[in-house]
């Protein structure tokens, strides 16, 4: 299901390569690594710990540097993108400023944008709402449960309308009722606003319920060993994760997993 | 009531009834009222009467009452204390103190087992605290005979900050106003200048660091000669002193407030493609308040023993050090004592008003979060 029309390329990764220099010698943290994004996908990357999911985003958002290779970002590199405020980044934690209101959090990138006043309130009513936190702008963080606080986080990355969503775990440390109703909102977001989305997680059955592509990486080195692209329909409640087209996409998942685990 | 206030209450009627014994002939007839009260007080709480009128009682247990006879007989002991302390004024002193300690006992449990923040109870306590200080401090200087010259009793202190308050305010006015205000100022503001300059500065970072510490490590005593030659008699020289105090304690506290925030908010700013002074103003300094007021509060005590001790060096006739270093060669040790006071009010009063301000400004803080 490619929802893009004008399918054009938004991320385009080839032979990436990103060694860590540590103390016990260089890590290879991404190897020969090559994809394609295109515009309008929803991208899960899976994988173990340590395959260098995490460190692609942040390659994607130069907020790390590749040692070799090429990528490109809506056809910059990831360093034009970031200045050009490409992409919005969810990180693992909400990483909300705790002496700001929820509503000055989601304004914060607005603020440094330098829009107007009338903008700014504009944009945060707008993306407050789209992530069902009416009411709770004048709170702040710490008066909200984790999962209300990484909404805000998502709010805050929509806030200034980039194309292109970057989300780092962001449900990782959320319990599962919780997590399967964000699922929910981030897909009918993503419906909404046809944004490119690359979601990071460690869970199979988020990565096969939110996605229409889903990049399995294995680690040591860090390196994709399946892309699946998913043919489930578009419109997808939860209880889609029961039906036989699910679980073969999920079993094919845990296979490219598996593959990646046998070689070490 | 629990087993401490029953003990507090047995103990005060005890002194009571010393009190009365001894001193039934000789006592004035405020002590001896003093001293039946006392006694009263203590025979309302036993369980006897209590069980005899559960109802009304009840009205006559509360704490005030024993705050009320704690400060009768406190008073009736200070009007007394002139005419020489007999064994039986003591035993009231005691009684009177261990009264209050019951109310004060009986208050605090009362509060504990009650909702929110109590603005009495918490500024209450302290001062009852302060009075009885006070008084066991006036009654052992009078009653012991102890000389004025080794320590005067509040009284005479307070006599003194009464009549001599045009002198105390021209001290404070030179010393406070004038030399610990600006030094506080230009030290603190400086040190947060320099703090950011030396976070962004790899150079000076290794440079001056080192060199800092090196000065905070000076002995003010030494440092304080020479800013007087530099700097003149007057308060500027005072002020330089406080600088040189106040400001490493708030460079190294503001180096580390500036690395407080978290490298996860410094990547969401980089995403933003913020530049240094965004992220500056907008995540690391509000992350650095916390820091910066701790040194803003260890600055206010240091800059008021700088600049009194300043003053020992060298000062026109006027100011809270030079005044304290002239009147104990005249063995004048109440005025010493009142310009004490003096600078210890202003102290706790800066110090308080920092306090409030960081509550102000980092109440998003963990320390100081309110649902």
């Amino acid at each position: 299901m490619t929802k893009s029309s004008s399918s054009s390329t938004v991320i385009k990764a080839e032979k990436l390569n990103l060694d860590f220099e540590t103390n016990d010698g260089v890590v290879h943290a991404l190897r020969d690594l090559d994809l394609e994004i295109e515009a309008g996908e929803f991208v899960s990357f899976i994988g173990p710990s340590g395959c260098g999911k995490t460190t692609f985003l942040r390659v994607i958002a130069d907020l790390e540097t590749p040692t070799a290779g090429s990528i490109a970002v809506n056809g910059q590199t990831p360093d034009q993108a970031r200045l050009a405020r490409a992409y919005g980044y969810v990180f693992q934690a909400p990483a909300l400023l705790s002496w700001r209101t929820i509503n000055r959090n989601i304004s914060l990138p607005l603020e440094i944008m330098g829009l107007s006043r009338a903008e700014q309130q504009e944009r945060v009513e707008r993306t407050i709402n789209l992530v069902g936190l009416d009411g709770f702008g004048g709170k702040f963080p710490w008066q909200l449960s984790g999962g209300m606080q990484q909404r805000a986080s998502i709010a805050r990355a929509l806030a200034f309308d980039a194309d292109l969503m970057l989300m780092d775990e962001p449900f990782g440390a959320l319990d599962e009722i919780v997590r399967d109703h964000l699922n929910e909102q981030v897909l009918q977001l993503w419906k909404k606003t046809g944004k490119t989305i690359c979601f990071v997680t460690h869970s199979i059955p988020e990565a096969v319920y939110l996605s229409t592509k889903i990049v399995v990486m294995s680690p040591r080195p860090g390196r994709i060993t399946d892309v699946i692209t998913s043919d489930l329909p578009d419109d997808r409640p939860l209880d889609i994760r029961e039906t036989p087209k699910f679980l073969e996409i999920a079993q094919r998942v845990r296979e490219g997993l598996r593959e990646g685990h046998a070689d070490e | 009531m629990t087993n401490l206030q029953k003990l507090l209450n047995a103990a005060a009627t005890l002194c009571g009834f010393y009190a009365l014994v001894t001193g039934i002939g000789a006592l004035s007839p405020a002590l001896l009222v003093a001293a039946g009260l006392v006694i009263a007080g203590g025979l309302r709480l036993s369980p006897v009467l209590a069980g005899a009128w559960p109802g009304a009682w009840s009205i006559v247990m509360r704490s005030q009452f024993d705050l009320l006879i704690s400060f009768v007989a406190a008073g009736a002991v200070l009007a007394a204390l002139h005419d020489g302390m007999a064994g039986a004024v003591w035993a009231i002193a005691i009684a009177a103190w261990l009264h209050g300690w019951l109310a004060v006992e009986k208050t605090i449990a009362d509060d504990a087992r009650s909702m929110g923040h109590n603005w009495v109870v918490s500024l209450g306590v302290p001062l009852f605290f302060g009075f009885w200080l006070l008084f066991f401090w006036e009654a052992l200087t009078i009653g012991l005979g102890i000389p004025t010259v080794l320590l005067p009793p509040p009284s005479m202190i307070g006599a003194r900050l009464v009549s001599s308050t045009a002198i105390l305010m021209a001290d404070f006015r030179q010393t406070f106003l004038k030399a610990v205000l600006a030094g506080y100022a230009i030290g603190c503001g400086s040190a947060v200048l320099v703090a950011i300059l030396v976070d962004r500065n790899d150079f000076l970072r290794r440079g001056l660091l080192p060199i800092g510490n090196f000065i905070s490590a000076l002995p003010i005593i030494g440092v304080a000669p020479i800013m007087v030659m530099w700097f003149g008699f007057d308060w500027q020289s005072k002020a330089a002193v406080i600088v040189i105090m106040t400001f490493f304690p708030m460079m190294v506290n503001t180096l580390s407030g500036l690395s407080a925030a978290s490298v996860m908010e410094r990547d969401l700013l980089n995403t933003y493609a913020a530049g240094y002074w965004q992220s500056l103003f907008k995540l690391r300094l509000p992350a650095a308040m916390p820091f910066i007021f701790n040194a803003l509060k260890i600055n206010s005590t240091l800059a008021l023993i700088g600049a009194i001790v300043a003053e020992f060096f060298g000062t026109p006739i006027v100011g809270i050090g030079f005044r304290i270093s002239t009147e104990v060669g005249r063995m004048n040790l109440d005025m010493v004592w009142a310009e004490i006071a003096v600078a210890a009010l202003a102290g706790s009063a800066s110090y308080g008003a920092l306090s409030l301000l960081e509550r102000r400004v980092t109440f998003w803080h963990p320390s100081y979060r309110t649902e």
